[in-house]
Protein backbone atom coordinates (compact mmCIF):
# COMPACT_ATOMS: atom_id res chain seq x y z
CA UNK A 1 0.00 0.00 0.00
CA UNK A 2 2.78 2.30 1.21
CA UNK A 3 4.32 1.80 -2.20
CA UNK A 4 1.63 2.50 -4.05
CA UNK A 5 1.11 5.96 -2.67
CA UNK A 6 4.86 6.40 -2.72
CA UNK A 7 4.78 5.87 -6.74
CA UNK A 8 1.19 8.03 -7.13
CA UNK A 9 3.74 11.09 -4.94
CA UNK A 10 6.44 11.12 -7.54
CA UNK A 11 3.92 10.64 -10.36
CA UNK A 12 2.47 14.12 -9.45
CA UNK A 13 5.59 15.46 -8.45
CA UNK A 14 6.74 14.41 -12.14
CA UNK A 15 3.62 16.07 -13.78
CA UNK A 16 3.97 19.11 -11.49
CA UNK A 17 7.90 19.44 -12.86
CA UNK A 18 6.55 19.08 -16.86
CA UNK A 19 4.25 21.85 -16.03
CA UNK A 20 7.03 24.07 -15.13
CA UNK A 21 9.26 23.06 -17.43
CA UNK A 22 6.50 23.00 -20.25
CA UNK A 23 5.50 26.85 -19.10
CA UNK A 24 9.28 27.87 -19.32
CA UNK A 25 9.35 26.52 -23.17
CA UNK A 26 6.59 28.48 -23.81
CA UNK A 27 7.85 31.26 -22.60
CA UNK A 28 10.73 31.13 -24.27
CA UNK A 29 9.65 30.18 -28.12
CA UNK A 30 6.47 32.57 -27.79
CA UNK A 31 8.33 35.63 -29.17
CA UNK A 32 10.07 33.11 -31.69
CA UNK A 33 6.86 32.02 -33.03
CA UNK A 34 5.28 35.94 -33.24
CA UNK A 35 8.79 36.47 -35.29
CA UNK A 36 7.73 33.60 -37.69
CA UNK A 37 4.36 34.34 -38.17
CA UNK A 38 4.41 37.81 -38.35
CA UNK A 39 7.27 37.56 -41.05
CA UNK A 40 4.34 35.20 -42.98
CA UNK A 41 1.71 37.48 -42.92
CA UNK A 42 0.15 39.15 -45.98
CA UNK A 43 1.27 43.18 -46.82
CA UNK A 44 -0.62 45.15 -44.12
CA UNK A 45 -1.83 42.50 -42.18
CA UNK A 46 0.92 43.31 -39.14
CA UNK A 47 -1.80 46.15 -38.33
CA UNK A 48 -5.76 44.00 -38.54
CA UNK A 49 -7.14 44.38 -35.06
CA UNK A 50 -7.60 42.01 -32.99
CA UNK A 51 -3.52 40.41 -33.91
CA UNK A 52 -4.69 37.12 -35.34
CA UNK A 53 -2.42 34.32 -33.93
CA UNK A 54 -2.28 32.40 -37.17
CA UNK A 55 -2.03 34.47 -40.44
CA UNK A 56 -5.01 34.20 -42.23
CA UNK A 57 -2.97 33.68 -45.45
CA UNK A 58 0.70 32.67 -45.44
CA UNK A 59 2.48 34.65 -47.62
CA UNK A 60 6.71 33.28 -47.92
CA UNK A 61 7.17 35.99 -51.19
CA UNK A 62 7.39 38.35 -48.41
CA UNK A 63 11.28 36.86 -47.53
CA UNK A 64 12.47 37.66 -51.53
CA UNK A 65 10.68 41.54 -50.97
CA UNK A 66 12.62 41.89 -47.63
CA UNK A 67 15.30 40.35 -49.41
CA UNK A 68 15.76 42.62 -52.05
CA UNK A 69 15.09 45.76 -50.51
CA UNK A 70 18.62 46.04 -49.82
CA UNK A 71 22.41 44.00 -51.33
CA UNK A 72 21.25 41.81 -48.19
CA UNK A 73 23.88 39.48 -50.47
CA UNK A 74 26.63 41.92 -49.65
CA UNK A 75 25.95 42.09 -45.82
CA UNK A 76 25.64 38.34 -46.04
CA UNK A 77 29.37 37.67 -47.02
CA UNK A 78 30.60 40.82 -44.88
CA UNK A 79 29.06 39.14 -42.00
CA UNK A 80 30.87 35.56 -43.07
CA UNK A 81 34.18 37.01 -44.07
CA UNK A 82 34.05 39.37 -40.71
CA UNK A 83 32.69 36.18 -38.39
CA UNK A 84 35.40 33.68 -40.22
CA UNK A 85 38.23 35.88 -39.97
CA UNK A 86 37.30 36.66 -36.15
CA UNK A 87 36.88 33.24 -35.04
CA UNK A 88 40.01 32.23 -36.76
CA UNK A 89 41.97 34.63 -35.69
CA UNK A 90 40.45 33.96 -31.72
CA UNK A 91 41.23 30.48 -31.57
CA UNK A 92 44.53 30.73 -32.51
CA UNK A 93 45.79 33.63 -30.77
CA UNK A 94 44.04 32.56 -27.50
CA UNK A 95 44.63 29.05 -28.01
CA UNK A 96 48.68 30.00 -27.61
CA UNK A 97 48.28 32.32 -24.55
CA UNK A 98 46.15 29.38 -22.98
CA UNK A 99 48.55 27.48 -23.57
CA UNK A 100 51.59 29.57 -22.02
CA UNK A 101 49.47 30.14 -19.02
CA UNK A 102 48.48 26.80 -18.41
CA UNK A 103 52.00 24.72 -19.63
CA UNK A 104 54.83 27.28 -19.50
CA UNK A 105 56.40 28.59 -16.42
CA UNK A 106 57.69 31.86 -17.72
CA UNK A 107 58.67 34.69 -15.53
CA UNK A 108 55.91 37.20 -14.36
CA UNK A 109 52.75 34.64 -15.63
CA UNK A 110 51.33 35.45 -12.26
CA UNK A 111 50.71 39.06 -12.90
CA UNK A 112 49.79 38.67 -16.31
CA UNK A 113 47.46 36.25 -15.90
CA UNK A 114 45.89 38.49 -13.43
CA UNK A 115 45.84 41.44 -15.92
CA UNK A 116 44.61 38.76 -18.45
CA UNK A 117 41.87 38.73 -15.71
CA UNK A 118 41.37 42.08 -14.90
CA UNK A 119 40.44 43.02 -18.53
CA UNK A 120 37.12 41.31 -18.27
CA UNK A 121 35.69 43.65 -16.04
CA UNK A 122 36.84 46.42 -17.80
CA UNK A 123 34.25 48.48 -19.56
CA UNK A 124 34.40 48.52 -23.62
CA UNK A 125 33.20 51.79 -23.55
CA UNK A 126 36.48 53.61 -22.51
CA UNK A 127 38.46 51.94 -25.37
CA UNK A 128 35.70 52.72 -28.10
CA UNK A 129 36.95 56.34 -29.05
CA UNK A 130 41.01 55.95 -29.12
CA UNK A 131 39.95 52.51 -30.95
CA UNK A 132 37.90 54.21 -33.61
CA UNK A 133 40.82 56.97 -33.69
CA UNK A 134 43.15 54.19 -34.12
CA UNK A 135 41.49 52.82 -37.07
CA UNK A 136 40.85 56.51 -38.42
CA UNK A 137 44.47 57.09 -38.39
CA UNK A 138 45.57 53.21 -39.96
CA UNK A 139 43.15 54.51 -42.67
CA UNK A 140 41.07 51.22 -41.75
CA UNK A 141 37.84 52.87 -41.62
CA UNK A 142 34.54 51.77 -43.72
CA UNK A 143 36.74 48.28 -44.19
CA UNK A 144 36.33 44.97 -42.59
CA UNK A 145 39.66 45.14 -40.91
CA UNK A 146 38.82 46.61 -37.59
CA UNK A 147 36.10 43.92 -37.14
CA UNK A 148 38.02 41.16 -37.17
CA UNK A 149 42.05 42.46 -36.94
CA UNK A 150 41.73 42.70 -33.28
CA UNK A 151 40.75 39.70 -32.32
CA UNK A 152 44.03 38.38 -34.14
CA UNK A 153 45.67 39.36 -30.42
CA UNK A 154 44.40 37.08 -27.78
CA UNK A 155 40.59 37.49 -28.85
CA UNK A 156 39.77 38.34 -25.37
CA UNK A 157 40.33 37.09 -22.06
CA UNK A 158 37.21 35.34 -21.47
CA UNK A 159 38.37 33.02 -24.40
CA UNK A 160 42.34 32.34 -23.10
CA UNK A 161 40.68 31.42 -19.37
CA UNK A 162 38.20 29.05 -20.57
CA UNK A 163 40.98 27.34 -22.47
CA UNK A 164 43.39 27.69 -20.17
CA UNK A 165 40.84 26.20 -17.37
CA UNK A 166 40.50 22.98 -19.84
CA UNK A 167 43.95 22.82 -20.75
CA UNK A 168 44.58 22.42 -16.83
CA UNK A 169 42.44 19.43 -16.64
CA UNK A 170 44.89 17.57 -18.91
CA UNK A 171 46.79 15.23 -17.50
CA UNK A 172 50.95 16.00 -17.98
CA UNK A 173 52.29 12.68 -18.52
CA UNK A 174 51.91 12.74 -22.63
CA UNK A 175 53.75 16.10 -22.89
CA UNK A 176 56.49 14.57 -20.25
CA UNK A 177 57.57 11.65 -22.72
CA UNK A 178 57.63 14.08 -25.47
CA UNK A 179 60.00 16.43 -23.84
CA UNK A 180 61.76 13.39 -22.95
CA UNK A 181 61.91 12.28 -26.62
CA UNK A 182 62.67 15.41 -27.29
CA UNK A 183 60.35 17.42 -29.44
CA UNK A 184 59.96 21.26 -28.78
CA UNK A 185 57.42 23.23 -27.22
CA UNK A 186 55.50 24.31 -30.38
CA UNK A 187 55.24 20.41 -31.55
CA UNK A 188 53.87 19.39 -27.98
CA UNK A 189 51.29 22.56 -28.58
CA UNK A 190 50.16 21.43 -31.78
CA UNK A 191 50.52 17.63 -31.45
CA UNK A 192 49.56 16.99 -28.35
CA UNK A 193 47.85 19.39 -26.05
CA UNK A 194 45.95 21.47 -29.55
CA UNK A 195 43.99 17.78 -30.31
CA UNK A 196 43.39 17.06 -26.63
CA UNK A 197 41.60 20.80 -25.96
CA UNK A 198 39.59 20.57 -28.80
CA UNK A 199 36.36 20.60 -26.20
CA UNK A 200 37.26 23.82 -25.24
CA UNK A 201 37.71 25.42 -28.82
CA UNK A 202 34.79 23.92 -30.34
CA UNK A 203 33.05 25.63 -27.23
CA UNK A 204 35.40 29.30 -28.08
CA UNK A 205 34.60 29.05 -31.85
CA UNK A 206 30.68 28.58 -30.96
CA UNK A 207 30.96 31.40 -28.86
CA UNK A 208 32.88 33.64 -31.16
CA UNK A 209 30.44 32.88 -33.92
CA UNK A 210 27.66 34.01 -32.40
CA UNK A 211 29.24 37.26 -31.08
CA UNK A 212 30.48 38.22 -34.07
CA UNK A 213 27.66 37.27 -35.99
CA UNK A 214 25.35 39.01 -33.80
CA UNK A 215 27.66 42.13 -32.80
CA UNK A 216 25.99 45.51 -33.84
CA UNK A 217 28.23 48.17 -31.99
CA UNK A 218 31.29 47.34 -33.80
CA UNK A 219 29.74 47.67 -37.51
CA UNK A 220 28.07 50.60 -36.59
CA UNK A 221 31.12 52.30 -35.14
CA UNK A 222 33.73 51.23 -37.87
CA UNK A 223 31.54 51.31 -40.90
CA UNK A 224 29.90 53.69 -42.42
CA UNK A 225 29.41 52.71 -46.40
CA UNK A 226 27.03 50.19 -47.85
CA UNK A 227 29.59 47.81 -48.95
CA UNK A 228 31.21 47.38 -45.73
CA UNK A 229 27.96 47.32 -43.72
CA UNK A 230 26.79 43.18 -41.74
CA UNK A 231 23.81 41.74 -42.08
CA UNK A 232 23.00 43.15 -38.46
CA UNK A 233 23.88 46.52 -39.37
CA UNK A 234 22.17 45.79 -42.42
CA UNK A 235 18.76 45.19 -40.99
CA UNK A 236 18.55 48.69 -40.02
CA UNK A 237 18.18 49.04 -43.64
CA UNK A 238 14.35 49.54 -43.82
CA UNK A 239 14.75 52.92 -42.16
CA UNK A 240 11.72 54.63 -40.76
CA UNK A 241 9.97 51.78 -42.96
CA UNK A 242 11.17 49.44 -40.55
CA UNK A 243 8.67 50.33 -38.05
CA UNK A 244 5.89 50.14 -40.14
CA UNK A 245 6.67 47.37 -42.37
CA UNK A 246 7.42 44.86 -39.64
CA UNK A 247 6.80 41.88 -41.26
CA UNK A 248 9.82 42.52 -44.25
CA UNK A 249 12.04 42.99 -40.46
CA UNK A 250 10.54 40.18 -38.79
CA UNK A 251 11.61 37.76 -42.32
CA UNK A 252 14.79 39.26 -42.61
CA UNK A 253 15.74 38.55 -38.62
CA UNK A 254 14.68 35.41 -39.03
CA UNK A 255 16.96 34.86 -42.06
CA UNK A 256 19.83 36.03 -39.47
CA UNK A 257 18.50 33.71 -36.93
CA UNK A 258 18.72 30.45 -38.84
CA UNK A 259 22.84 30.08 -39.54
CA UNK A 260 23.23 30.47 -35.24
CA UNK A 261 20.39 28.04 -34.52
CA UNK A 262 22.10 25.62 -36.72
CA UNK A 263 25.67 26.16 -35.09
CA UNK A 264 23.70 26.71 -31.81
CA UNK A 265 21.98 22.74 -32.53
CA UNK A 266 25.10 21.28 -33.98
CA UNK A 267 27.24 22.70 -31.36
CA UNK A 268 24.76 22.61 -28.52
CA UNK A 269 27.22 20.12 -26.65
CA UNK A 270 30.07 22.21 -26.46
CA UNK A 271 27.97 25.48 -25.77
CA UNK A 272 26.42 24.46 -22.64
CA UNK A 273 29.72 23.03 -21.41
CA UNK A 274 32.00 26.45 -22.52
CA UNK A 275 29.53 28.27 -20.32
CA UNK A 276 29.67 25.38 -17.21
CA UNK A 277 33.63 25.73 -17.53
CA UNK A 278 33.75 29.04 -16.87
CA UNK A 279 31.61 29.26 -14.01
CA UNK A 280 34.85 27.45 -12.21
CA UNK A 281 35.85 30.82 -11.89
CA UNK A 282 34.11 31.64 -8.67
CA UNK A 283 34.74 28.45 -6.76
CA UNK B 1 25.05 16.85 -21.13
CA UNK B 2 26.99 14.47 -18.54
CA UNK B 3 30.28 15.11 -20.73
CA UNK B 4 29.41 18.79 -19.77
CA UNK B 5 29.11 17.92 -16.66
CA UNK B 6 32.22 16.31 -15.95
CA UNK B 7 33.73 19.18 -17.79
CA UNK B 8 32.03 21.66 -15.54
CA UNK B 9 32.95 20.21 -12.10
CA UNK B 10 36.29 18.74 -12.63
CA UNK B 11 39.14 21.22 -10.67
CA UNK B 12 41.66 22.51 -12.45
CA UNK B 13 44.58 19.98 -11.61
CA UNK B 14 47.15 21.68 -9.48
CA UNK B 15 49.85 24.08 -11.66
CA UNK B 16 52.76 21.44 -10.92
CA UNK B 17 56.43 22.40 -12.28
CA UNK B 18 57.06 20.57 -15.11
CA UNK B 19 60.22 18.27 -14.67
CA UNK B 20 62.23 20.82 -17.68
CA UNK B 21 61.81 23.49 -15.10
CA UNK B 22 66.08 23.35 -15.31
CA UNK B 23 65.15 25.03 -19.16
CA UNK B 24 63.99 28.24 -17.44
CA UNK B 25 65.77 30.56 -19.67
CA UNK B 26 63.89 28.73 -23.06
CA UNK B 27 60.66 28.75 -21.27
CA UNK B 28 60.82 32.67 -21.00
CA UNK B 29 61.55 33.20 -24.41
CA UNK B 30 58.69 30.36 -25.44
CA UNK B 31 56.24 31.65 -23.05
CA UNK B 32 56.17 35.26 -24.27
CA UNK B 33 56.46 34.06 -27.89
CA UNK B 34 53.20 31.95 -27.20
CA UNK B 35 51.48 35.03 -25.33
CA UNK B 36 53.08 37.76 -27.63
CA UNK B 37 49.60 38.32 -29.80
CA UNK B 38 47.60 38.68 -26.56
CA UNK B 39 50.29 41.06 -24.72
CA UNK B 40 50.64 43.11 -28.16
CA UNK B 41 46.42 43.69 -28.09
CA UNK B 42 46.42 43.84 -24.72
CA UNK B 43 49.02 47.16 -24.93
CA UNK B 44 47.07 48.32 -28.46
CA UNK B 45 44.12 47.67 -28.14
CA UNK B 46 43.61 47.98 -24.32
CA UNK B 47 46.24 49.99 -22.44
CA UNK B 48 46.72 52.03 -25.01
CA UNK B 49 43.27 53.25 -25.74
CA UNK B 50 42.91 53.60 -22.22
CA UNK B 51 45.81 56.41 -22.14
CA UNK B 52 44.43 57.77 -25.11
CA UNK B 53 40.83 58.00 -23.65
CA UNK B 54 42.44 59.56 -20.56
CA UNK B 55 44.25 62.38 -22.45
CA UNK B 56 41.39 63.08 -24.77
CA UNK B 57 39.55 63.65 -22.04
CA UNK B 58 41.05 66.63 -21.50
CA UNK B 59 41.22 68.36 -24.57
CA UNK B 60 38.74 69.32 -26.99
CA UNK B 61 38.41 67.73 -30.26
CA UNK B 62 36.56 66.50 -33.15
CA UNK B 63 37.58 63.71 -34.81
CA UNK B 64 39.22 65.99 -36.72
CA UNK B 65 42.21 68.15 -37.39
CA UNK B 66 44.58 68.81 -33.81
CA UNK B 67 43.88 68.28 -30.06
CA UNK B 68 43.35 71.71 -27.97
CA UNK B 69 44.60 71.09 -24.00
CA UNK B 70 41.98 72.27 -21.94
CA UNK B 71 42.63 70.57 -18.74
CA UNK B 72 39.70 69.41 -16.56
CA UNK B 73 36.93 71.84 -18.54
CA UNK B 74 35.22 68.96 -19.94
CA UNK B 75 34.46 67.08 -16.26
CA UNK B 76 33.28 70.40 -14.92
CA UNK B 77 30.93 70.85 -17.81
CA UNK B 78 29.88 67.19 -17.61
CA UNK B 79 29.04 67.43 -13.61
CA UNK B 80 26.65 70.60 -14.97
CA UNK B 81 25.20 68.70 -17.83
CA UNK B 82 21.62 68.02 -16.82
CA UNK B 83 21.71 64.87 -19.61
CA UNK B 84 24.73 63.48 -17.96
CA UNK B 85 22.64 63.29 -14.56
CA UNK B 86 19.80 62.04 -16.32
CA UNK B 87 21.69 59.12 -18.09
CA UNK B 88 23.39 58.36 -15.05
CA UNK B 89 20.19 57.92 -13.06
CA UNK B 90 18.50 55.46 -16.17
CA UNK B 91 21.53 53.47 -15.84
CA UNK B 92 21.53 52.93 -12.15
CA UNK B 93 18.03 52.18 -11.89
CA UNK B 94 18.36 49.81 -15.04
CA UNK B 95 20.67 47.83 -13.60
CA UNK B 96 19.84 48.25 -9.66
CA UNK B 97 17.00 46.66 -10.85
CA UNK B 98 17.33 44.63 -13.66
CA UNK B 99 20.50 42.68 -12.04
CA UNK B 100 18.34 41.18 -9.59
CA UNK B 101 15.83 40.38 -11.81
CA UNK B 102 17.87 38.85 -14.02
CA UNK B 103 19.72 36.58 -11.76
CA UNK B 104 16.46 35.82 -9.88
CA UNK B 105 15.20 34.49 -13.35
CA UNK B 106 18.31 32.69 -14.57
CA UNK B 107 18.17 30.70 -10.72
CA UNK B 108 14.74 29.44 -10.95
CA UNK B 109 14.76 28.51 -14.77
CA UNK B 110 18.34 26.42 -13.62
CA UNK B 111 16.73 24.89 -10.68
CA UNK B 112 14.03 24.25 -13.18
CA UNK B 113 16.54 22.66 -15.31
CA UNK B 114 18.29 20.62 -12.33
CA UNK B 115 15.65 18.68 -11.74
CA UNK B 116 15.56 14.89 -12.12
CA UNK B 117 13.42 14.10 -15.05
CA UNK B 118 13.82 12.84 -18.37
CA UNK B 119 14.26 14.77 -21.33
CA UNK B 120 15.39 17.56 -19.40
CA UNK B 121 18.13 18.38 -21.60
CA UNK B 122 15.39 19.30 -24.31
CA UNK B 123 14.32 21.93 -22.02
CA UNK B 124 18.02 23.24 -21.71
CA UNK B 125 18.28 23.51 -25.48
CA UNK B 126 14.93 25.47 -25.29
CA UNK B 127 15.63 27.93 -22.96
CA UNK B 128 18.55 28.87 -24.10
CA UNK B 129 17.47 29.84 -27.69
CA UNK B 130 16.67 33.21 -26.50
CA UNK B 131 19.99 34.08 -25.83
CA UNK B 132 21.81 33.26 -28.79
CA UNK B 133 19.07 35.19 -31.18
CA UNK B 134 21.08 38.30 -32.79
CA UNK B 135 20.36 41.56 -30.54
CA UNK B 136 19.38 43.62 -33.25
CA UNK B 137 16.89 40.93 -34.61
CA UNK B 138 15.61 40.68 -30.82
CA UNK B 139 15.12 44.39 -30.49
CA UNK B 140 12.94 44.72 -33.38
CA UNK B 141 10.84 41.72 -32.41
CA UNK B 142 10.16 43.06 -28.87
CA UNK B 143 9.74 46.81 -30.42
CA UNK B 144 6.88 44.68 -32.14
CA UNK B 145 5.81 42.37 -29.02
CA UNK B 146 5.67 45.69 -26.98
CA UNK B 147 3.52 47.33 -29.73
CA UNK B 148 0.30 49.26 -27.99
CA UNK B 149 -2.32 48.29 -30.35
CA UNK B 150 -1.22 45.25 -32.30
CA UNK B 151 1.52 43.65 -29.61
CA UNK B 152 1.69 40.21 -28.58
CA UNK B 153 1.76 41.38 -24.84
CA UNK B 154 -0.92 44.04 -25.20
CA UNK B 155 -3.02 40.80 -26.93
CA UNK B 156 -2.20 38.33 -23.95
CA UNK B 157 -3.32 41.55 -21.49
CA UNK B 158 -6.85 41.89 -23.28
CA UNK B 159 -7.56 38.29 -23.22
CA UNK B 160 -7.21 38.49 -19.20
CA UNK B 161 -9.30 41.58 -19.31
CA UNK B 162 -6.34 44.12 -18.52
CA UNK B 163 -5.95 47.46 -20.50
CA UNK B 164 -3.16 47.71 -22.80
CA UNK B 165 -0.27 49.40 -21.56
CA UNK B 166 2.13 51.72 -23.81
CA UNK B 167 5.48 49.71 -22.63
CA UNK B 168 8.07 51.64 -24.95
CA UNK B 169 6.40 55.20 -25.29
CA UNK B 170 5.56 55.92 -21.60
CA UNK B 171 8.57 57.04 -19.37
CA UNK B 172 7.08 55.97 -16.53
CA UNK B 173 6.88 52.55 -17.68
CA UNK B 174 9.56 52.21 -20.51
CA UNK B 175 12.55 51.15 -18.08
CA UNK B 176 10.57 48.37 -16.61
CA UNK B 177 9.31 47.16 -20.00
CA UNK B 178 13.22 46.80 -21.45
CA UNK B 179 14.12 44.99 -18.00
CA UNK B 180 11.30 42.69 -18.79
CA UNK B 181 12.82 42.29 -22.09
CA UNK B 182 16.03 41.47 -21.00
CA UNK B 183 14.57 38.87 -18.76
CA UNK B 184 14.29 36.76 -22.12
CA UNK B 185 17.82 36.03 -22.39
CA UNK B 186 19.28 35.17 -19.27
CA UNK B 187 19.97 31.77 -20.58
CA UNK B 188 24.78 32.48 -20.03
CA UNK B 189 23.60 33.26 -16.29
CA UNK B 190 21.44 30.17 -16.13
CA UNK B 191 23.54 27.72 -17.36
CA UNK B 192 26.61 29.34 -15.07
CA UNK B 193 23.92 28.61 -12.16
CA UNK B 194 23.26 24.96 -13.65
CA UNK B 195 26.40 24.14 -13.53
CA UNK B 196 27.04 25.16 -9.69
CA UNK B 197 23.70 23.68 -8.77
CA UNK B 198 24.88 20.41 -10.26
CA UNK B 199 28.08 20.90 -8.01
CA UNK B 200 25.70 20.53 -4.47
CA UNK B 201 26.82 17.37 -3.11
CA UNK B 202 23.65 15.25 -2.55
CA UNK B 203 24.31 13.93 0.61
CA UNK B 204 24.31 17.21 2.39
CA UNK B 205 20.86 17.65 1.05
CA UNK B 206 19.76 14.03 1.93
CA UNK B 207 21.73 14.47 5.64
CA UNK B 208 19.27 17.64 5.95
CA UNK B 209 16.23 15.83 4.86
CA UNK B 210 17.28 13.48 7.29
CA UNK B 211 17.06 16.31 10.07
CA UNK B 212 13.54 17.28 8.77
CA UNK B 213 14.85 20.19 6.79
CA UNK B 214 11.81 20.92 3.94
CA UNK B 215 12.79 21.78 0.80
CA UNK B 216 12.63 25.11 0.47
CA UNK B 217 15.35 25.77 4.08
CA UNK B 218 17.50 22.82 2.04
CA UNK B 219 17.42 25.17 -0.77
CA UNK B 220 18.15 28.73 2.04
CA UNK B 221 20.43 27.54 4.09
CA UNK B 222 22.34 24.63 1.87
CA UNK B 223 21.85 25.23 -1.70
CA UNK B 224 22.64 28.93 -1.38
CA UNK B 225 25.56 29.50 0.64
CA UNK B 226 26.70 27.04 -1.62
CA UNK B 227 26.56 28.00 -4.97
CA UNK B 228 26.90 31.70 -3.31
CA UNK B 229 30.58 31.97 -5.26
CA UNK B 230 28.26 31.80 -8.49
CA UNK B 231 26.08 34.19 -7.78
CA UNK B 232 28.85 36.72 -6.82
CA UNK B 233 30.24 36.33 -10.22
CA UNK B 234 27.04 36.98 -12.46
CA UNK B 235 26.20 39.75 -10.34
CA UNK B 236 29.50 41.20 -10.99
CA UNK B 237 29.31 40.36 -14.35
CA UNK B 238 25.81 41.22 -14.43
CA UNK B 239 26.47 44.77 -12.89
CA UNK B 240 29.29 45.34 -16.21
CA UNK B 241 26.91 44.50 -18.62
CA UNK B 242 23.51 46.50 -17.66
CA UNK B 243 25.69 49.75 -17.33
CA UNK B 244 26.97 49.24 -20.94
CA UNK B 245 23.34 48.42 -22.00
CA UNK B 246 23.40 50.32 -25.49
CA UNK B 247 21.76 48.44 -28.35
CA UNK B 248 18.21 48.19 -27.22
CA UNK B 249 17.65 51.95 -26.58
CA UNK B 250 19.84 53.00 -29.60
CA UNK B 251 17.14 51.45 -31.90
CA UNK B 252 14.33 50.79 -30.33
CA UNK B 253 13.63 53.60 -27.98
CA UNK B 254 16.43 56.06 -29.29
CA UNK B 255 16.81 57.16 -25.67
CA UNK B 256 12.93 58.23 -25.30
CA UNK B 257 10.37 59.42 -24.78
CA UNK B 258 11.85 62.56 -23.01
CA UNK B 259 15.27 61.15 -22.88
CA UNK B 260 13.75 58.34 -20.21
CA UNK B 261 15.99 55.58 -22.02
CA UNK B 262 19.00 57.80 -22.10
CA UNK B 263 21.44 55.33 -20.75
CA UNK B 264 24.95 55.93 -20.43
CA UNK B 265 26.80 54.76 -23.33
CA UNK B 266 24.22 55.58 -25.48
CA UNK B 267 24.32 59.00 -24.31
CA UNK B 268 28.56 58.78 -25.21
CA UNK B 269 27.77 57.58 -28.60
CA UNK B 270 25.80 61.02 -29.27
CA UNK B 271 28.52 62.74 -28.10
CA UNK B 272 31.45 61.45 -29.62
CA UNK B 273 29.92 60.18 -32.67
CA UNK B 274 26.97 62.39 -33.19
CA UNK B 275 28.33 65.88 -31.91
CA UNK B 276 31.63 64.61 -32.47
CA UNK B 277 32.66 66.03 -29.22
CA UNK B 278 35.40 63.22 -28.71
CA UNK B 279 36.74 64.83 -25.81
CA UNK B 280 33.97 65.18 -24.02
CA UNK B 281 32.73 61.44 -24.82
CA UNK B 282 36.03 60.59 -23.22
CA UNK B 283 35.85 62.40 -19.86
CA UNK B 284 32.16 60.78 -19.70
CA UNK B 285 33.85 57.34 -20.67
CA UNK B 286 36.24 57.59 -17.62
CA UNK B 287 33.56 58.61 -15.45
CA UNK B 288 31.68 55.24 -16.26
CA UNK B 289 34.60 53.45 -15.45
CA UNK B 290 35.63 54.87 -12.16
CA UNK B 291 31.78 53.99 -11.40
CA UNK B 292 32.11 50.62 -12.63
CA UNK B 293 35.10 50.06 -10.64
CA UNK B 294 34.18 51.59 -7.55
CA UNK B 295 31.02 49.78 -7.48
CA UNK B 296 32.84 46.35 -8.36
CA UNK B 297 34.93 47.11 -5.22
CA UNK B 298 32.48 47.46 -3.17
CA UNK B 299 31.02 44.52 -4.57
CA UNK B 300 34.42 42.56 -3.31
CA UNK B 301 34.17 43.81 0.15
CA UNK B 302 30.85 43.14 1.02
CA UNK B 303 31.31 39.79 -0.36
CA UNK B 304 33.47 38.57 2.64
CA UNK B 305 30.00 38.42 4.40
CA UNK B 306 27.89 36.30 2.33
CA UNK B 307 30.18 34.62 -0.24
CA UNK B 308 31.16 31.12 1.23
CA UNK B 309 33.98 29.12 0.24
CA UNK B 310 34.55 26.03 0.67
CA UNK B 311 38.21 25.90 0.82
CA UNK B 312 38.00 29.42 3.00
CA UNK B 313 40.32 30.79 -0.21
CA UNK B 314 39.93 34.48 -2.13
CA UNK B 315 38.48 34.49 -4.45
CA UNK B 316 39.67 33.95 -7.89
CA UNK B 317 38.25 36.64 -10.42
Amino acid sequence: MEREEKRIESISRQMGAYSLLFLGAVVSLMPLYWLVMTSLRPAGAEFTYPPEWIPSSFHPENYTVAWNRAPFWIFTFNSILVTFLATMGTIITASMAAYAFARIPFYGRNVWFALTLSTMMLPWAVTLIPRFLLFKYLSLLDSLWPLFLPFWFGGGAFYIFLIRQFIMTLPLEMEEAAVVDGASRLRIFLMITMPLTKPAVAAVGVFSFIHHWNDFMGPLIFTNQESTRTLALGLRYFGDEQFTEFRLVMAVATLMLVPVLVVFFAANKYFVSGVALTGLAGR
Amino acid sequence: MGDAVSMGLRRPAETRTPRWSRKAKSDNITGYLFLAPWVLGFLGFTVGPMLASGYLSLTKYSGFGSTKWIGFENYSKIFSDDLFYTALYNTIYYAFLGVPAQLLVALCLAVLLNMKVRYVNVFRTVYYIPTVTPAVANVFLWVWIFNLDFGLINSLLRLVGIAPVNWLWDPQIVKPALILMSLWSVGQQMVIFLAALQGVPEELLEAAAIDGANNFRRFLRITIPLISPVIFLNLIIGVINLFQTFTVAFIATKGGPINSSLFYVLYIYRKGFESFSMGYASGLAWILFMIILVITALQFYFSQRWVYYESGGAPTT
